[in-house]
């Protein structure tokens, strides 16, 4: 057998020659470099010492870690279908990294080999087309940080809150990314859609080949074919290699691992938009195509399982976004909603992203609930869960965006106020 | 002010020649086709083409009893779905829903069944064709997919017993919850007080 000339430092890390290392001489370069990718994630974590100024510390790496002081992780639910949530207490700024995007999955996440992926448009069109990923790439592209929400974010708290739920639990169904990709306005030009064309079927390549009808609208609007995510392709967990971006619209509409769009007339009326996603109203009626996120905010902290350890200044921050276009005001109340005060927003709000807010709060030591209300650009006020439970019913589903409280007791513990 | 205007001019003349704003390749101005890509041929399509619509429309030749749906959906279904379709956590309960009210709103603990929610018959078959089993989806043949289709709008009181259900069967039938469907008029709300 072969030796390898490429010597074992230069392919493995020094936590993985730590660890032991693999014998990589019967490996091809692409399968050692994966081996000693897993081996270093895998391996320990080099020692803390009582005064790291005293020895060299960890060598150069492959790939990133996280320090091991950092634990926020997400936390999944379910297998095949299921969910994992992102732990917005411990983010900052309005970026969700990449691995702590939530996971809304109904059928596993595909492995999908991108030289074998195509996205296929066909239908009511003048050119019915194939596009590889390759294909894709030599469009023109655009980039913009957008969130993703599923539709469902917030259910429990609407039907079952606890003083025990963190922010993660509360609304962790949601993220926010730069995403980069191919108008879909620049291929629908391309293979010619025809003008009695009103919807368009989104499918993606999972085991349940999910699939979403959308209006052509949305399409020559804002919706992107992405393939990047935060400066690199799209995760697994987020539709690699291709995911339809709709901004503002439902998660789950954001078709992951797309590969195609059928142009027709009339909706398709998938399982995906009729058993489901579609939200029960008073007078014996239920919501179809209810697309739109509406605008929502949640501080992030103080929350759940904080305590205030003294009276004086703490921040109060949290992030609010609008699927019909931008943030324009956050408000946040320290007395359980009997006064407002704007808060500051730390970044200029793009549309349908999010926006990190702050309010520095002085606790004078009493017992209060603190709560932030999101106002967008079209003027759209977030409604208390009162005003929202009276428009929509106690058993609806789906678009869950009322006012979040924390109540904070005197000692300082912090717990979760659903009822605003 | 001539000189003014002139350079207000200047400065819109290269801006017009610019040619990296996004009107320029995504309005009337840019390039119709980037001719990247290849066509789709007929195969392609067609085996990725397997959607069904609300007026037939993709739904493929052949037949099912809820008679032979029967046994199907015991040997493909029922380990998850139950054996009467009441559902197990995870996996819902597709059959047993009440009638007659739609009152969802009120409770959701309510079941949402197929008989009860779903405002199209064909959807069943599309869902079934490109999801189910879970496990193994797509392996039902087209006859099969109808049986099993004509077993579920059977036992919600949707479909006769002993009758073939076809694409045009299928078509025909009119799901109680249909008409409840409303569109979303939440746009021209300013949310608050006046959520809708």
């Amino acid at each position: 057998m072969d030796q390898t000339p490429i010597s074992r430092r230069t392919l493995i890390t020094g936590a993985a020659v730590a660890a032991g290392g693999a014998i990589l001489s019967n490996l091809t370069p692409a399968e050692a470099q994966q081996t000693a990718a897993a081996q270093a994630t895998a391996a320990v974590p080099p020692a803390v010492l009582p005064d790291p100024t005293k020895a060299p510390g960890a060598p150069t790496s492959a790939v990133g870690t996280r320090s091991a002081f950092v634990t926020a992780v997400r936390t999944p639910t379910g297998e095949i279908t299921g969910t994992s949530f992102t732990p917005l207490q411990a983010l900052t700024g309005t970026i969700t990294p990449s691995d702590l995007h939530f996971e809304r999955i109904h059928a596993g996440i595909p492995a999908i080999d991108p030289d074998k992926h195509t996205l296929v448009i066909h239908g009511l069109v003048d050119r019915p087309m194939t596009f590889t990923l390759a294909d894709l790439k030599r469009f023109p592209s655009v980039t913009h940080p957008y969130f993703v929400e599923c539709a469902g974010n917030g259910r429990s708290a609407y039907r079952t809150p606890k003083p025990e739920m963190t922010p993660q639990q509360v609304d962790g169904m949601v993220a926010n990314s730069e995403w980069t990709g191919v108008p879909l306005s620049v291929l629908f030009r391309e293979v010619g859609v025809h003008k009695d064309a009103d919807w368009f079927l989104a499918e993606g390549g999972d085991a349940c080949l999910l699939a979403r009808s959308i209006p052509v609208s949305k399409g020559r609007d804002d919706a992107l074919i992405a393939y990047a995510q935060n400066g690199e392709p799209v995760r697994p967990s987020q539709g690699y290699p291709l995911r339809l971006i709709l901004p503002g619209y439902e998660g789950n509409t954001n078709v992951k691992w797309i590969r195609r769009i059928k142009l027709g007339a009339e909706p398709f009326m998938t399982r995906w938009e009729t058993a489901k996603y579609t939200d029960p109203l008073p007078g014996g009626k239920a919501r179809i195509f209810s697309f739109e996120m509406d605008a929502k905010s949640i501080i992030t902290s103080p929350a759940y399982p904080e305590r205030l350890t003294s009276k004086g200044w703490w921040p109060i921050t949290g992030l609010a976004w609008s699927g019909r276009g931008r943030i324009q005001r956050v408000d946040v109340s320290t007395d359980g909603g009997k006064h407002w005060i704007e808060a500051e927003l730390l970044t200029t709000p793009h549309s349908k992203a999010q926006v990190r807010f702050q309010h520095m709060w002085q606790w004078n030591g009493d017992e209060t609930l603190i709560m932030s209300r999101a106002v967008d650009d079209t003027g759209y006020v977030q409604p208390t869960m009162a005003q929202l439970k009276a428009a929509r019913g106690p058993g609806t589903d789906y678009h869950f965006n009322s006012i979040r409280a924390w109540r904070v007791a005197p000692d300082g513990a912090v717990t979760f106020e659903a009822n605003t | 002010m001539r000189r003014y205007i002139g350079a207000v001019l200047a400065l819109a003349a290269a801006s017009a020649c610019r040619i990296d704003s996004r009107d320029d390749y995504l309005g009337e101005k840019g390039p119709v086709h980037y001719g990247v890509g290849r066509p789709a041929s007929a195969a392609e399509i067609a085996a990725v083409d397997i959607d069904v619509s609300s007026n037939g429309a993709g739904l493929p030749a052949g037949s099912g009893t809820p008679e032979q749906g029967e046994a199907l959906y015991a040997a493909n279904c029922a380990s998850c779905h139950g054996a009467n379709g009441e559902g197990k956590p995870p996996y819902p309960q597709l059959l047993g829903g009440p009638k007659g009210n739609f009152n969802f709103d009120s409770d959701y603990k309510i079941p949402k069944t197929i008989g009860n929610y779903w405002p199209e018959a064909t959807t069943l078959f599309d869902y079934i064709r490109r999801a189910m089993p879970l496990m193994t989806p797509g392996s039902l043949t087209p006859d099969q997919t109808y049986a099993v289709t004509a077993y579920l709008l059977n036992r919600e009181g949707l479909f006769p017993a002993g009758q073939a259900l076809d694409a045009k069967a299928l078509v025909a039938i009119q799901m109680p919850a249909k008409p409840h469907f409303v569109k979303d008029d939440r746009r021209g709300s300013p949310g608050g007080d006046n959520v809708r």
